[in-house]
């Protein structure tokens, strides 16, 4: 039994990084309607992004809460960078086409940037260790191990989310970025600066990628140029079964996702290889059984 | 008082002949030249040659002939696949890209059938392009069975995997929908790494083809000509391709295509005119997986051997980008993408690391500068004129 602890926190390790993920999706659905399927590919970015910085500040012989700060920070910025570009210069173009024609464009816009890693990225088609940042070690609750970097992570991951959920909906950007989401016409009229309030709105999706890329670099210590395209699926999933548009419904849906992954490998270790198609097949069927999502997309309000 | 009809003038057939002659000697021109630089110049030539046959009315004229005389389109792309393949009868490399570029155009049209005519999103063509490989690799391990069942297995069991699939395609709309598909892909390649049966990671290796008693490894004499085994494989993929577009071509022609057409951009009005959308819908879908499976079984018998790695997500997007490259819907532009997209990086060696990269970059230009592909579609003409 002594297993449990670990598969708990295994699964809100890997639930925080897909609520994460899903709530990128959820917010550039809720404000343009569009799904940007190159979020998993901005993730990686960052991560690399991440790598790079750790590397420079090493070099540099900055500490190690130093050579923290500039993986997240680096991370966050380049991400934030790559959101915003494109939504600048290839979905704000396009963003009266066919939504499967946006769909695609944005999956291929996910393919350059994965294989621009592997291909310029130096050794880009082999995985990156990730340097270990936060104290290893841990301790026990009765026969269950806690790792002390998880614990921390996890924190962090659930802290930016209420982060995120109060720019949403505290701040005067975060009102704006309602208004367009409601109406983009009537908050042009009010004097809300449109071409504005989208690369931002963009940039703090895909701020949320790059966290969670430094979160799962950090907790597996690896990363490669092809793991965004696993995660944006399962964000994107997270994000249809808990109802595209709703925040709480992407975080409910990553959660839910990376319960059934970690129910997989719990209850029936001889098939964890096989735990992503036991999570894609209920996942499917939750969506015939309730093809809008758990939670609704609800018509007014949509972030 | 009669108008006069446009349609009793004659039309003149040269055009017809100039085009497929022209594309016969390009697409042979373009598999026999090895020197990169030639290969470069050679396909600058054909792209002017197309851009100025389209600027000065060719294209059309083309059409027309082709519309007015179908069985002397249909005659004279066979006299010109029998030269291609006299051209080309001891280069085993060309055979074999031809015979996969004619995969991937008959995948396509399945894809077409779907995508185009139907309106349903598949971001897993390359995955039901798998279940007819690997069902081929199982068949032929059992040992037994005529291959002609087996490459018709690996089409039945795409149309069954595909039939799981059917109820939440039916129920989801737009981005839900594309999910379905998305997962599905994605969790067939996951199930080919983690089962040891299908060989894992390392795949399976496959036996020829041998059909009513024609073996596909043995080099053809003709009249005093060898010909490589290879030609057997292009023979079987060409008919296979020409019976996927002459049913493509039914399916747009017939009322069935109307109907598909009217589910495709509209549903709500579909089922106000009583159309049963669920039905269209699967047929669609059915076809589709079908070709799939079936050129996937083939694919496989070709070249021997399958692995996940040859049925992964990207490579559903390289068939989505065949079918937008080629115009979507448009059935005839699937077959010069498929050999854009096939051929180019097998023989410019420098693009084969980057391939999927640039078409990537490719398909995100013609969505920005041409969002209905290449060569549109063209609106359905109703021909009210008394037949």
């Amino acid at each position: 039994m002594g297993m449990i602890g670990q598969h708990l926190l295994n699964g809100m390790m890997q639930g925080t990084i897909y609520g994460l993920v899903a709530m990128g999706f959820t917010i550039f659905f809720g404000v343009m309607n569009v799904i940007k399927f190159s979020h998993g590919d901005v993730l990686t970015l960052g991560a690399f992004g991440g790598l790079v910085a750790v590397w420079a500040t090493h070099s540099l012989g900055l500490s190690v809460p130093m050579q923290f700060v500039a993986a997240f920070a680096a991370a966050m910025l380049l991400s934030a960078v790559a959101g915003a570009g494109i939504s600048h210069f290839l979905i704000m173009p396009l963003r009266n086409a066919p939504p499967l024609n946006m769909l695609l464009m944005t999956m291929m816009v996910g393919t350059v940037l994965r294989e621009a890693i592997r291909l310029f990225f130096p050794n880009g088609t082999n995985p990156q260790r990730f340097p270990e940042l936060l104290p290893s070690g841990g301790f026990n609750i009765g026969s269950s191990f806690f790792r002390t970097d998880a614990l921390i992570l996890i924190v962090a991951g659930i802290a930016s989310i209420g982060v995120v959920y109060w720019i949403i909906n505290r701040t005067k950007f975060g009102l704006a970025m309602r208004a367009v989401a409601e109406d983009v016409e009537t908050a042009r009229t009010m004097g809300i600066n449109f071409a504005r309030v989208i690369p931002l709105t963009f940039a703090l999706g895909s701020i949320t990628a790059g966290f969670a890329g430094t979160i799962y670099g950090l907790y597996y210590s690896e990363i490669n140029y092809g793991m965004g395209l696993l995660l944006a699926v399962i964000g994107f999933t997270a994000a249809i079964v808990g109802g595209l548009g709703n925040i709480w419904g992407a975080i409910v849906g990553g959660y839910l996702f990376a319960g059934l992954q970690t129910f997989v490998v719990a209850a029936i270790p001889s098939m964890s290889d096989y735990k992503n198609v036991f999570a894609f097949v209920l996942i499917i069927m939750l969506i015939t059984w309730r093809p809008t999502g758990l939670l609704a997309e609800r018509g007014s309000e949509r972030v | 008082m009669t108008a006069p009809s446009p349609q009793n003038k004659p039309v003149a057939v040269w055009p017809l002949i100039t085009a497929v002659a022209f594309a016969a000697a390009a697409l042979a021109t373009l598999v026999l030249i090895d020197n990169q630089k030639i290969l470069g110049l050679a396909l600058a030539g054909i792209a002017a040659i197309c851009l100025a046959a389209a600027r000065f009315g060719g294209v059309a004229a083309t059409e027309a002939a082709a519309s007015e005389n179908p069985w002397l389109l249909r005659g004279l792309i066979l006299i010109a696949a029998v030269a291609v393949l006299f051209v080309l009868r001891d280069d085993n490399f060309g055979l074999l890209m031809v015979a996969t570029v004619l995969i991937y155009a008959t995948v396509c049209i399945g894809l077409t059938i779907q995508m185009g005519y139907a309106g349903l999103t598949n971001f897993a063509a390359a995955a039901f392009v798998g279940t007819g490989g690997y069902t081929a690799a199982m068949l032929g391990q059992k040992g037994g069975l005529p291959d002609a069942l087996v490459l018709l297995g690996g089409g039945l069991v795409a149309v069954f995997i595909g039939s799981l699939l059917i109820l939440p395609v039916l129920r989801t709309r737009g981005h839900y929908a594309a999910l379905t598909t998305l997962a599905f892909g994605v969790l067939f390649n996951v199930f080919l790494d983690a089962n040891e049966l299908l060989g894992g990671p390392q795949g399976l290796k496959i036996p020829g083809i041998n059909l009513f008693g024609w073996n596909f490894s043995n080099d053809l004499h003709i009249l005093g000509f060898t010909f490589s085994f290879y030609v057997n494989y292009v023979i079987l993929t060409g008919v296979l391709t020409a019976l996927a577009m002459i049913l493509a071509g039914l399916l747009d022609k017939s009322w069935i295509g109307v109907w598909l057409d009217v589910v495709r951009l509209d549903e709500t009005a579909a089922s106000v005119f009583g159309l049963r959308i669920g039905t269209w819908k699967i047929l669609a879908f059915t076809l589709g997986n079908f070709l799939a499976g079936l050129m996937g079984a083939v694919y496989a018998k070709m070249t021997g051997f399958i692995a996940p790695a040859n049925f992964t997500f990207g490579d559903s997007l390289v068939m989505v980008s065949i079918v937008i490259l080629g115009g979507i819907g448009n059935r005839w532009g699937v077959l010069p993408a498929a050999l854009i997209v096939v051929l180019l990086p097998e023989k410019l060696q420098f693009i084969q690391e980057y391939r999927l990269l640039l078409y990537a970059i490719l398909v995100i230009i013609i969505l920005i500068a041409r969002p209905d592909g290449l060569v549109a579609r063209r609106v359905r003409a109703l021909r009210m004129e008394t037949r």
